[in-house]
């Protein structure tokens, strides 16, 4: 195991093989990334979940071919790999949108009224909670509880925080981002 | 540095100590002026680190950084009024600050010494600015023990903890004490297990120690799940080194030399701040290897969780530590005695952690003067939902809800009237409002068919709807239900249909008796916590708030007007002045009227989206039930769907 990191991307190449305008340096790189993350972490027990997060940093998500990476560079069954992956709610094995929207429906939230700012956001965005844009603009999810109730009802776009907004502001917040958007274009 | 004995502790508390004090209110001439901004979680996302940056750029262009320092601290707790920005010395308390008001802040407090009038905190009662700190009721009324350190302190700075006589009481331990004494006075205290079942802290202990296989292992369970609590989180950002403090007690006590925090990915703040402490401690010689120059190693290691409920349960969170899923096992065996890699394992809570330091400096006799007969100390709550000063807060055990709610809490905002609150988050139940006098501890709690839980506490006012509260905790918790065994998995499930049911008007009064048996059956099969709690909420509100329930089934009604199902809209015609705002944003042309004439909304293409509600300046559109709105079409003829009892009835 100590010495993977100088063998050839096995799974890699193996892509490559089926399919070899699919693979970009980007990719290749991010597999690097990866490696890097395993060898750091393998050398103590237990680690999976923060493989998984770390991989789910570099990728974006954990689509499958990741997910059996993993596993022939872990040792770990991918049974194992994908167990644990569909078990915790923050991995994801579907690609993301570029603004993750995330409604906190804790229960200072929807006391509050989170509900109807999910509501309008899904009727707005024409989307379904854990679904993306077609524009792949913006994916819609429900959080668990941030912990930040003294702003309750909360809303996370990304890493930003808006707090105390009502149903009636929501939309005002998401067209911001599409605005940014179309500048940055 | 490295610290070796207590001599290296109390030269850095001398050195420090001075600022300290001034931040305590003692006025010692040190000519320097402190800025404390608050850097929890909660501040953090309004901006409270922009305002710090602010500071110190200002600072910079003023030339006052040699007499004025800018330091991050804890939360105070008041987060409602939040981003909080203190000066000392005077104790001079900022809420609701923004970046954009630095330069008067440094402009008028700093260079002029005024205070700055509006940004103070203004008393909702009489309307009077409040400068101090210590004059404002809401920290007046608390009893600040294990959150001593969050707000005063710079959670950063392992020096800052020591100037607090941190590490004091593990170094005293080590050099001084035998693993008994200490367990002794530990279990003496009375301290129970903040986490919410309240098992007796120094008995786990024992357990633990008494263990002969090694290795053993150290666990702080810092999974904090439910919804609307946050006290774990506020002391982790706040005081990390007094959990790391206590966590090396407890692996001298029972022979550990690895301990683990599991942390909730959520908390990116809080993971943070550990790191940092986790290093600071390392570096000092306070974790590693040869503490305090005796043989003893004791290192911690940092889990994060990856959003899993379940894993708050202490074989769930062994299960995950581990790096698998986060599914429950029965006990026996105990943790105590197959816990992380199968070897005997130590878990507490973040708060009950936080509480050792401070029961081992100044005994168990001076912690037993706080609490009941049963429940000692203090405990942290939060306070969310449906009330003034939403926040952090620490008071005896023993204070009624209350004192809580309405002294503290400031009471309900609006006018409106208290419903019920909500404590132990989604295996807690709702308490009506009849047991508010009642001393809250863990035993009160249970026979009102609640639990103490973690701390959190919900708010509901008059326009909360139970039984959708009800159906919003199962929802919750059939989500998080790891499926490992049946009642659970599968009666969560069948609870929200009915309740779904329910709430959507198609419930029998049948519905009610099946509610209840079955979670009865859920509570007693279940294999782990989280099942065997999780019908709580539904037992509670079925018993205070059954004609809730019974207006939901018979009268097709929601009382609060929270189930969309069960409500119409309705303008309230002499409110009414006919402006056709409502009618333009009616997306469904169910509004329909002509000048000077009340509008009216057609309940039959009326979708509920409330967009009307929004656009009227009068306030015009209100919520009724169904009934409600038929009663007043007919004259007072009741025409609605309800059974044929309350058509008698009427």
């Amino acid at each position: 195991m100590s010495d993977f990191i100088n063998e050839e991307h096995e799974n890699i190449t193996g892509i490559e093989k089926q399919a070899p305008d699919r693979i970009t340096d980007k990719e290749r790189n991010r597999y690097r990334d990866l490696d890097n993350v395993i060898k750091e972490y393998i050398k103590k027990p237990g680690h999976l979940i923060g493989i998984l997060h770390k991989a789910q940093e570099i990728f974006g998500y954990l689509p499958e071919e990741v997910q059996t990476y993993i596993a022939s560079k872990t040792g770990i069954p991918v049974s194992e790999v994908n167990g644990v992956v569909t078990f915790y709610s923050l991995f994801s094995t579907e690609p993301k949108g570029k603004y993750e929207i995330k409604v906190c429906l804790g229960t200072a939230c929807y006391v509050k009224g989170a509900q109807e700012i999910m509501d309008t956001l899904k009727e707005n965005l024409k989307i379904d909670e854990e679904e993306t844009t077609q524009d792949k603009l913006f994916t819609l999810k429900s959080t668990r509880c941030i912990g930040s109730c003294g702003l309750a009802p909360v809303l996370l776009a990304n890493e930003d925080v808006y707090g105390e907004i009502a149903a009636k502001d929501v939309m005002k917040i998401v067209r911001e981002y599409q605005k940014g958007e179309k500048i940055e274009n | 540095m490295k610290i070796e004995n207590i001599g290296d502790l109390k030269a850095l508390k001398e050195k420090h100590y001075p600022l300290i004090k001034q931040r305590l209110g003692h006025r010692n001439g040190l000519g320097l002026t402190q800025i404390m901004v608050c850097s929890g979680s909660s501040c953090v996302s309004t901006e409270s680190q922009a305002i710090l940056r602010e500071l110190e750029r200002e600072l910079d262009e003023h030339g006052l950084n040699e007499n004025v320092r800018v330091m991050k601290t804890g939360c105070l707790g008041f987060c409602q009024h939040g981003p909080v920005v203190m000066v000392h010395p005077g104790e001079i308390f900022y809420c609701r600050v923004k970046p954009e008001d630095v330069k008067e802040l440094v402009q008028t407090h700093l260079l002029e010494g005024r205070l700055v009038e509006r940004m103070l905190y203004q008393e909702d009662l009489t309307g009077k600015r409040i400068p101090s700190i210590n004059d404002i009721h809401f920290f007046k009324a608390q009893e600040r023990i294990v959150l001593q350190n969050c707000g005063v302190i710079n959670p950063e700075d392992i020096e800052e903890y020591i100037a607090r006589d941190g590490y004091h009481t593990l170094a005293d331990a080590i050099l001084n004490k035998r693993p008994g004494e200490i367990i002794d006075t530990i279990s003496k205290s009375g301290l129970r297990g903040r986490g919410g079942a309240g098992f007796p802290t120094g008995k786990k202990w024992e357990m633990t120690a008494a263990q002969d296989v090694t290795p053993k292992y150290v666990v702080c369970n810092a999974d904090e799940g439910d919804p609307g609590a946050f006290m774990d989180r506020s002391i982790l950002e706040g005081d990390p080194h007094s959990v790391l403090e206590a966590m090396a007690i407890a692996a001298y006590c029972i022979g550990a030399n690895q301990g683990y925090i599991y942390v909730r990915a959520e908390y990116p703040v809080a993971v943070e701040r550990l790191e940092i402490a986790i290093g600071q401690a390392r570096e000092t010689g306070l974790l590693g290897k040869g503490l305090l120059g005796t043989l003893f190693n004791f290192d911690i290691e940092l889990r994060l969780g990856a959003g899993a409920f379940v894993c708050g349960e202490e074989t769930a969170l062994l299960h995950s530590i581990m790096g698998a899923r986060g599914e429950p096992r029965p006990r026996p065996p105990y943790p105590a005695q197959e816990g992380v890699w199968g070897k005997p394992t130590l878990i507490n809570n973040v708060e009950t952690y936080a509480n050792i330091p401070i029961i081992l400096r100044r005994g168990w006799e001076w912690y037993q003067g706080y609490g009941t007969a049963t429940t000692k100390g203090t405990k942290v709550f939060s306070l969310a939902g449906k009330i003034k000063n939403t926040g952090l807060i620490e008071v005896p055990m023993g204070t009624s809800l209350r004192t809580i709610v309405f002294d503290i809490g400031g009471g309900i905002p609006g006018g409106k009237k208290f419903k019920a609150i909500q404590t132990g988050g989604p295996s807690g139940g709702c308490i009506p409002e009849k047991f508010l006098d009642r001393p809250i501890d863990y035993e009160s709690l249970k026979e009102i068919g609640s639990i103490m839980g973690s701390g959190g506490m919900i708010v509901m006012s008059e326009d909360n709807c139970m039984v959708d509260l009800a159906r919003f905790y199962l929802e919750f918790t059939q989500d998080e239900s790891c499926g490992r065994c049946t009642p659970c998995r599968v009666g969560t499930k069948r609870l929200l249909e009915i309740l779904k049911r329910i709430t959507e008007g198609h419930g029998e009064m049948e519905d009610l008796d099946i509610l209840e048996r079955l979670s009865l059956d859920i509570r007693d099969a279940s294999l782990c916590g989280l099942g065997q709690t999780a019908p709580n909420p539904v037992l509670s509100t079925l018993s205070y708030f059954r004609d809730e329930y019974i207006a939901h089934v018979r009268n097709k009604t929601c009382p609060a007007g929270v189930c969309k199902g069960l409500f119409s809209y309705r303008v309230d015609e002499e409110k009414c002045i006919a402006c056709g705002l409502c009618a333009k944003a009616c997306a469904a042309g169910a509004i329909s009227g002509a000048p000077k004439q009340p509008y009216r909304i057609d309940p039959a293409k009326c979708v509920k989206c409330a967009a009307c509600v929004a656009k009227c300046p009068k306030e015009a559109i209100v919520k009724g039930s169904d009934k409600e709105a038929k009663i007043n079409e007919n004259a007072g003829i009741f025409s609605g769907t309800g059974s044929q009892e309350s058509r008698a009835a009427l």
